[in-house]
């Protein structure tokens, strides 16, 4: 399983970022073959509005199947939701840390959105 | 001639100094159109217990895609800055609240798959009080952009009547929208650090948009005297100052204005106007 976990920067032990949409990179891991890349998400900092739906097209497009992350707003939420990709929340510090935590079934899917659009 | 209320902080006394001016002016000049364009909670309607004539619904034309005609190219989705519409899979999703209505997809779409359509974003209520119109935008509860709606109380302006704007609060797109076609504005502050703060910002914008204006300091004597010594170290007019009175603020609370119940304070609303028309007049 192809699985996007949102960071701070470009490698396993950078700060995973509690953010979705404004999170620098995502570091894509495959739970089968242990390897992993990275995906920068530069449009995604820079978007003046509707940087959760620009992230998720961005995961949609890179084929994830989930996604780790601490808050997930109602547009990206649909977005995912609407393409099948599963969504975990972790508070951890580090990608390796939220790593760890998904292979040992710690993480709990998420079924609605953590917070309401900031235009609420 | 259109004047503007602002201030940079809300709770500072924007809709108390709006609805005198308008009942002053109105007594003194004829015919006034007040246009509360604060649309996210309009209150002047509390004050200027007008009888409410009628009220439109406002639209924004937002994008509907045609998916029978949609070649999934994605360009609409590439040329949107706010990602209101986003090819998914190749098919295009539109996410109406991020809409700016700007109608570039409907030009980039070759196929012409995409035309507008109207969403509401909320209502213009109609009120009239003797020689007051008093016009307020209702933005809908969940709608996020109040500059559409704004902008269509604006196009309300009296031809021939004093408009007197009551602005909302801060120094974003929705106060832009609302004081940058007006002929002076009144910039509302308090004197408390907040108050300058906020005041400070509101000067930059206010001379960014090549405005006359001056500031009206509300609740004087409640604070320290740094707004009295900015507005002198700037040079800017100070065009009226009310006291903290625990009366004004009773009157207030209760929907009521200065200028019917405190007499006192009258002089001070009459003198803004002949001020600020005599510097309309005299071009300064």
């Amino acid at each position: 399983m192809k699985v996007a976990f949102t960071s701070q920067g470009d490698n396993l032990d950078s700060e995973f970022d509690q953010r979705f949409g404004r999170a620098m990179y995502f570091i894509i891991y495959d739970t089968e073959t242990n390897e992993s890349q990275t995906l920068e998400n530069m449009a995604g900092v820079e978007s003046a509005h509707g940087a959760g739906i620009s992230a998720a097209k961005k995961l949609v497009d890179a084929k994830v199947e989930a996604l780790v992350t601490g808050n997930c707003g109602p547009n990206a939420f649909n977005v995912l939701a609407g393409n099948d990709i599963k969504i975990y929340l972790s508070n951890s510090k580090t990608v390796r840390e939220a790593i760890e935590e998904l292979n040992g079934g710690r993480l709990q899917i998420s079924n609605s959105p953590t917070k309401g659009g900031h235009w609420r | 001639m259109t004047l503007a209320v602002a201030s940079g902080k809300g709770g500072t006394g924007k809709t108390t100094i709006a609805t005198n001016l308008a009942m002053v002016a109105a007594e003194k000049y004829g015919q006034v159109t007040l246009l509360d364009c604060d649309v996210e909670e309009p209150n002047s309607h509390i004050f200027i217990k007008g009888t409410k004539i009628k009220e439109e619904i406002v639209n924004i034309k937002i994008p509907e895609v045609d998916e029978s005609i949609c070649t999934e190219c994605g360009a609409c989705s590439n040329f949107c800055q706010y990602n209101a519409i986003m090819s998914l899979k190749g098919k295009p999703v539109v996410f109406k609240e991020m809409c700016h209505s700007c109608g570039g997809c409907t030009l980039v779409c070759q196929p012409k798959a995409i035309h507008e359509v109207d969403h509401r974003i909320g209502l213009i209520n109609f009120y009239s009080l003797g020689k007051i119109n008093l016009i307020d935008g209702l933005l809908d509860v969940g709608s996020p952009l109040s500059p559409p709606l704004i902008g269509a109380v604006k196009k309300l302006e009296g031809k021939d009547t004093l408009n007197i704007i009551d602005a909302p609060p801060g120094t974003s797109c929705p106060v832009i929208e609302a004081i940058k076609d007006a002929d002076y504005i009144i910039l509302v502050t308090e004197p408390t650090p907040f108050g300058l703060n906020d005041l400070v910002l509101a000067v930059e914008v206010s001379r960014k948009l090549n405005k006359k204006f001056a500031v009206a300091i509300n609740r004087v004597g409640s604070g320290d005297d740094r707004v009295h010594r900015y507005c002198k170290d700037e040079n800017i007019p100070i065009i009226l100052e009310i006291p903290d009175d625990r009366r004004i603020a009773e009157l207030y609370s209760n929907g009521k204005t200065i200028l019917d119940n405190l007499p006192e304070y009258r002089k001070s609303f009459e003198e803004v106007l002949t001020k600020i028309g005599v510097v309309i007049q005299n071009g300064q």
